[in-house]
């Protein structure tokens, strides 16, 4: 009765600190490795933009070393900049850049979304917010009918045999045609049944990429009991359909979390894929090609951020749901 | 006891069919099992003593004799839910708590909802798992979750318990309190055990009578009645009976594996 509480019992001080280490444990690695890619980034403007500056500065009456265009073609960037130290700064403050800095990607990204926002025209076809709340319509529902159909897929490959042999060949086949090639046809054929509009075949595209995953995580999550668990069911004399509902999905679940994260990135990125090659307008595709087309790079930058950005939102939605679920299922931990 | 037999097998035979040669995992088993016997099956990994439990269970098709479950053939007294089977794996549904465990075979064979409360609380008070229904698999110890997956086989009151090394994964101290309070439990319900084993003290322990069996072909070597009484505190492993008992089943043993080399 002699035993100190005060060392086997932890005091609010240790679980605080506990906690902050832990946070900080998780975040400071994540800091440092985006502290580096911003580094290399910031590192790469000047050569990438020099040739741009010198052209500008020579342009605007500045010496530059070599003096023509065309002279300075036969020089390294590198040479270049350590030939005119003065105009590097340049390199950071152009306005049609070949690479953007950091700076000017989080501008352009703030002024085309926070602040067209802040003064109401948040669905103005210059906001990217209503670009991807376009492409983020196309991507829910290609998502929706690509997990239908996976999940579907996956219940008949595993249940059937013949279809077990027959449907997942040409699932992996399906995966080896390159997108791009297929998107147009898909916006063709769409057109000529008479369906109007952009939507359902950028949901289709998008559906065709992200079932894949989510048919593969599945066909492996169903077959995930073990013989003793089916044989325990079969002395039961369960019927397939009990086994199914109470062993065979419910052991999935944690495969269809992983697989419908991957999913809903390739939906994405299928639902972007559709926008880019069909002269749509509207979308964070069309504006990537716009940027293009127009030589806009920050356009371009801005919309390729806000396509990563939705994408880490929603994977980390459906992360969330995931512990959720896992928790409540009593496998969270 | 052997006024009607629960389980009988006459020559049965039972051969795989593998890509390079037939593997006769039971050849010629004869075993008349009578109503509350407990029965332990031993012998060396291939002697066929979980391939005989799970041809009762209906589990594999024999390839020749006759076997009579409840003078039923194993199917229709598997659907006559006339046994319970316990695993060497606890194999509980992590998602599912020990109550609801317990409740799947009620679930599946259509219990009503009141009944299910019912006999989950029974069963889990007779395994001593008494305030566990609502814990989930992982906050038990290992030998809790063998007793929760005994209680999950007792649920549906067969009369039949099969047990294929249910303690096989547990260690020695968990393994001599399960045992005591198995013998207890066949005590107070009076069901038919089968129990596979490879532990001698396990099987003399336990049994009324000790079937030996050996391998290549999988075949019964010797069957012994045991001579203990039905009270048996753990000390009984100490007496001379006991370690003559256990004498008999390793010369059983021996001789098969000396027949085979």
């Amino acid at each position: 009765m002699t035993a100190a509480p005060a060392t086997t019992t932890p005091g609010p001080f240790r679980t605080a600190g506990r906690a902050l280490r832990s946070t900080v444990g998780g975040t400071l690695p994540v800091l440092v490795v985006l502290a580096v890619i911003v580094g290399i980034w910031y590192a790469a403007v000047a050569p990438m933009n020099i040739r741009l500056a010198l052209d500008q500065a020579e342009r605007s009456g500045a010496t530059v070393v070599p003096e023509t265009p065309i002279a300075r073609q036969e020089v390294s960037v590198w040479r270049l900049m350590a030939q005119n130290p003065d105009l590097v700064p340049q390199s950071y403050a152009q306005d049609r850049p070949r690479l953007p800095t950091p700076g000017q990607v989080a501008g352009e990204l703030w002024a085309t979304t926070g602040e067209m926002a802040l003064e109401g025209r948040a669905m103005s076809r210059r906001s990217l917010i209503f670009h991807a709340w376009v492409t983020l319509r196309s991507t829910f529902w290609g998502f929706l009918l690509g997990t239908t159909l996976g999940i579907a897929g996956a219940i008949a490959i595993v249940y059937s045999r013949v279809v077990n042999l027959s449907l997942m060949p040409w699932a992996i086949i399906s995966q080896t045609i390159p997108i791009v090639a297929l998107a147009p046809m898909i916006i063709v054929l769409s057109a000529q049944v008479g369906i109007e509009g952009r939507g359902v075949p950028k949901a289709i595209i998008s559906a065709y990429l992200c079932y894949f995953p989510v048919l593969v995580g599945m066909v492996k999550g169903l077959r995930s009991p073990g013989t003793a668990q089916l044989d325990l069911l079969k002395t039961y004399s369960a019927s397939s359909l009990q086994s199914f509902w109470k062993l065979r999905l419910p052991s999935s679940v944690p495969y269809l979390f992983a697989s419908l994260k991957i999913g809903i990135a390739a939906a994405l990125v299928g639902t972007i894929v559709g926008e880019l090659p069909t002269g749509a307008i509207r979308g964070l595709g069309a504006r990537i090609l716009i940027g293009d087309q127009f030589g806009t790079p920050l356009a371009i930058w801005a919309a390729l951020f806000a396509a990563a950005i939705l994408a880490g939102v929603l994977v980390t939605l459906l992360d969330v749901a995931q512990r959720a679920t896992l928790k409540r299922m009593g496998m969270g931990r | 006891m052997t006024a009607t037999p629960v389980i009988e097998a006459k020559n049965l035979d039972l051969t795989f069919q593998t890509a390079d040669a037939p593997v006769h995992a039971l050849r010629d088993v004869s075993l008349s099992i009578g109503k509350g016997e407990f029965v332990s099956f031993i012998g060396p990994s291939g002697c066929g003593k979980t391939t005989f439990l799970r041809c009762i269970a209906g589990l594999e098709e024999p390839t020749g004799g006759t076997l009579t479950v409840n003078g039923m053939s194993p199917d229709a007294a598997r659907r006559a839910r006339a046994y319970g089977y316990v695993f060497q794996a606890a194999g509980l549904y992590p998602w599912r708590t020990i109550g609801k465990n317990v409740a799947l075979p009620l679930e599946i064979m259509g219990y009503s909802k009141q009944e299910q409360k019912e006999r989950v609380d029974r069963t889990l008070d007779l395994v001593d798992l008494g305030g566990f229904a609502s814990k989930f698999p992982w906050q038990l110890s290992g030998g809790m979750q063998q007793r929760a997956s005994i209680a999950r086989a007792l649920a549906f009151d067969a009369n039949i318990l099969l047990m294929d090394e249910p303690f096989g994964a547990l260690d020695e101290i968990v393994r001599d309190r399960l045992n005591e309070e198995l013998l207890s439990l066949w005590a107070r319900t009076g069901k038919t055990v089968g129990f596979v084993t490879h532990s001698i003290p396990e099987a003399v322990y336990l049994s009324t009578r000790i079937v030996v069996m050996s391998p290549r072909p999988g075949r019964i070597t010797d069957v012994i009645e045991s001579p203990l009484p039905a009270e048996r505190p753990l000390d009984i492993r100490d007496s001379r009976e006991f370690i003559e008992v256990a004498h008999r089943v390793r010369d059983g043993l021996r001789a098969g594996m000396e027949e085979d080399a």
